[in-house]
């Protein structure tokens, strides 16, 4: 294993010393427990979004903490649930009065910290509610499982719904703005190599030199099937077919389309799955009326990319393009 | 028969040392069909577990307990948090004000923790979790301490049981959790919870069996 660390154990705690280093003005990081938050939080009479999970996802979740978008982020071991009483202690260093949207990715660890967490601050009087991200079309059958994994969606809902809590929208108000966007986009992620978990010291799966695996999930877990490499023309047909044809998208919806990168996959590639994919949706009548592309929901140094897409509608658009501010996504100020 | 709260300190230790031991197994067993960390995150739980242990000069079995399931619950994350966690909450609470337990009180507070981990994480049996080795546990304890057997006897049986369901989860598809995702796939392996579960009933086996023949 070679990685830019110092010791396994410690690399989420120095990483959080680096955010505060470098992102101090906008954020406040915690130790003990781990959380991250806006510097002005609690904002009153705003709706707070708290949101959580492994790390070695970076950015998400705690880059993208400050105005337009989180209000905390709860940062796990890598790959790991973070823990009740950082939600707790997160839900209320940034609870302004006007309530707090959970915002959980579909992941069996994640569900059950986030319930404990909830339980815990609801029974202290604040009001939560909580909301699931399960956007991955990957996962076929959910009746036999547990049910489609939180991806891409996640760094779009936290966008949209961040923007609706700064205009001060009541708390039901925002978390069903998130229920609609997750409603609404549907994903599909694919890897050419595995990452390597720091604490294992070995990589998670084994990928032949010349394979694939379509359908990866962002920490590693097997997809719809292994296959040869293939060109990005056949490999974004592979992803995007599914896609659309899940929600489905039709002909005359314009979406909003999101080429993120896994982590080591270099822009330059994203570029070119980006130019496949408005091909394919040009050539189903849909339009892209916003994009997102480049490393946002990543998953630790695998090469590979996601792809999710968006229904929009004017009310998401312009919350989407409504100012944001954070160490991982920035415009509009 | 009773355990006092020496024995069950001393359980504890034992479940620490055999997740130690276990660790690169239980997170191989891990990465074959889930994320590839069960080893590692019981193991920096358990290791904030012991840091607990001393210090604890109140000898209701209760507390201890308890405590042992708030620092799992902080300190573990992922899935085995929250189970576990709420497996020996439970445990505290069912042996609450207890400085010594009967085999019907050990009886009673398993049935409540495995109660406990079934509502936290709503799994059934043969859904591939910790619950195929805990549930099984838990019947065979409750059939002999009925039936009258030995403490000691009615502990290895149900440490046996844990073990027979640990290796029943290997063909079966996972319908819970992570390895859920993997479908079809999912068979052939042996399921980390409940790998770790059995260590947990198998320890208990050996802490309170030893001097209660």
């Amino acid at each position: 294993m070679k990685k830019l660390i110092n010791d396994p154990e410690n690399v989420v705690r120095e990483e959080l010393s680096g955010i505060t280093r470098a992102h101090g003005d906008l954020v406040e990081v915690h130790i003990d427990p781990h959380y991250i938050v806006r510097k002005d939080a609690p904002v009153q009479g705003k709706v707070a979004l708290v949101s959580g999970g492994g790390s070695g996802h970076e950015p998400m979740h705690g880059g993208f903490v400050g105005m337009g978008m989180l209000d905390a982020a709860c940062p796990g071991e890598v790959f790991t649930s973070p823990t009740p009483d950082q939600m707790e202690a997160a839900t209320k260093a940034v609870d302004g009065g006007a309530g707090v949207v959970h915002i959980v990715k579909n992941y069996t660890g994640d569900v059950m910290n986030f319930e404990m967490a909830a339980e815990l601050v609801r029974s202290e009087g604040s009001e939560v509610e909580s909301v699931l991200v399960d956007d991955d079309v990957a996962v076929q059958d959910s009746l036999y499982t547990a049910g489609r994994r939180g991806v891409g969606a996640t760094v779009l809902m936290e966008k949209i719904a961040g923007a609706a809590a700064e205009q001060r929208r009541p708390l039901k108000e925002v978390a069903d703005l998130c229920r609609k966007v997750n409603d609404n986009a549907r994903s599909m992620g694919m890897a050419l190599t595995s990452c390597t978990v720091p604490a294992a010291g070995k990589p998670t799966f084994e990928l032949g030199d010349d394979e694939m695996e379509i359908g990866i999930g962002i920490h590693g877990e097997p997809g719809r099937q292994r296959m040869k490499a293939a060109p990005a023309h056949d490999i974004v047909e592979m992803m995007a077919t599914p896609i659309v044809d899940d929600l489905p998208f039709k002909s005359g919806d314009q979406v909003l389309a999101f080429v993120n990168g896994m982590g080591g996959t270099p822009l330059i590639e994203l570029y070119i799955v980006f130019n496949e994919l408005a091909s394919f949706l040009d050539g189903r009548g849909i339009g892209i009326g916003r994009n997102l592309i480049g490393p946002y929901i990543t998953s630790l140094e695998m090469q590979g990319c996601s792809i999710t897409l968006l229904k929009l509608d004017d009310e998401l658009t312009e919350l989407w393009d409504a100012p944001v501010k954070t160490p991982g996504l920035r415009w509009g100020v | 028969m009773t355990v006092t709260h020496d024995d069950v300190v001393r359980w504890i230790r034992a479940f620490a040392d055999a997740i130690a031991e276990n660790k690169d197994s239980l997170t191989d067993l891990d990465s074959a069909i889930g994320d590839a960390d069960h080893g590692i995150n019981m193991h920096r739980g358990m290791t904030a577990v012991l840091g607990k242990l001393d210090g604890d000069g109140s000898a209701d079995i209760g507390t201890l307990l308890k405590t042992v399931g708030m620092t799992l619950v902080s300190s573990v994350g992922g899935a085995g948090g929250p189970l576990y966690g709420t497996l020996f909450l439970r445990l505290g609470a069912a042996a609450a004000g207890k400085e010594e337990l009967t085999d019907e009180d050990w009886v009673a507070m398993v049935t409540a923790g495995v109660e406990g981990v079934q509502s936290r994480g709503k799994a059934e049996p043969e859904d591939k979790t910790m619950v195929d080795a805990l549930i099984p546990a838990r019947d065979a304890l409750a059939t002999a301490v009925a039936a009258g057997e030995p403490f000691a006897g009615a502990l290895r049986s149900a440490a046996a049981a844990a073990e027979e369901g640990m290796k029943a989860t290997i063909p079966l598809v996972a319908r819970k959790g992570r390895a859920s995702y993997l479908g079809e796939r999912s068979a052939g392996h042996q399921d980390p919870g409940a790998t770790s579960s059995w260590l947990l009933m198998r320890t208990a086996a050996e802490t309170f069996g030893d001097h209660t023949e």
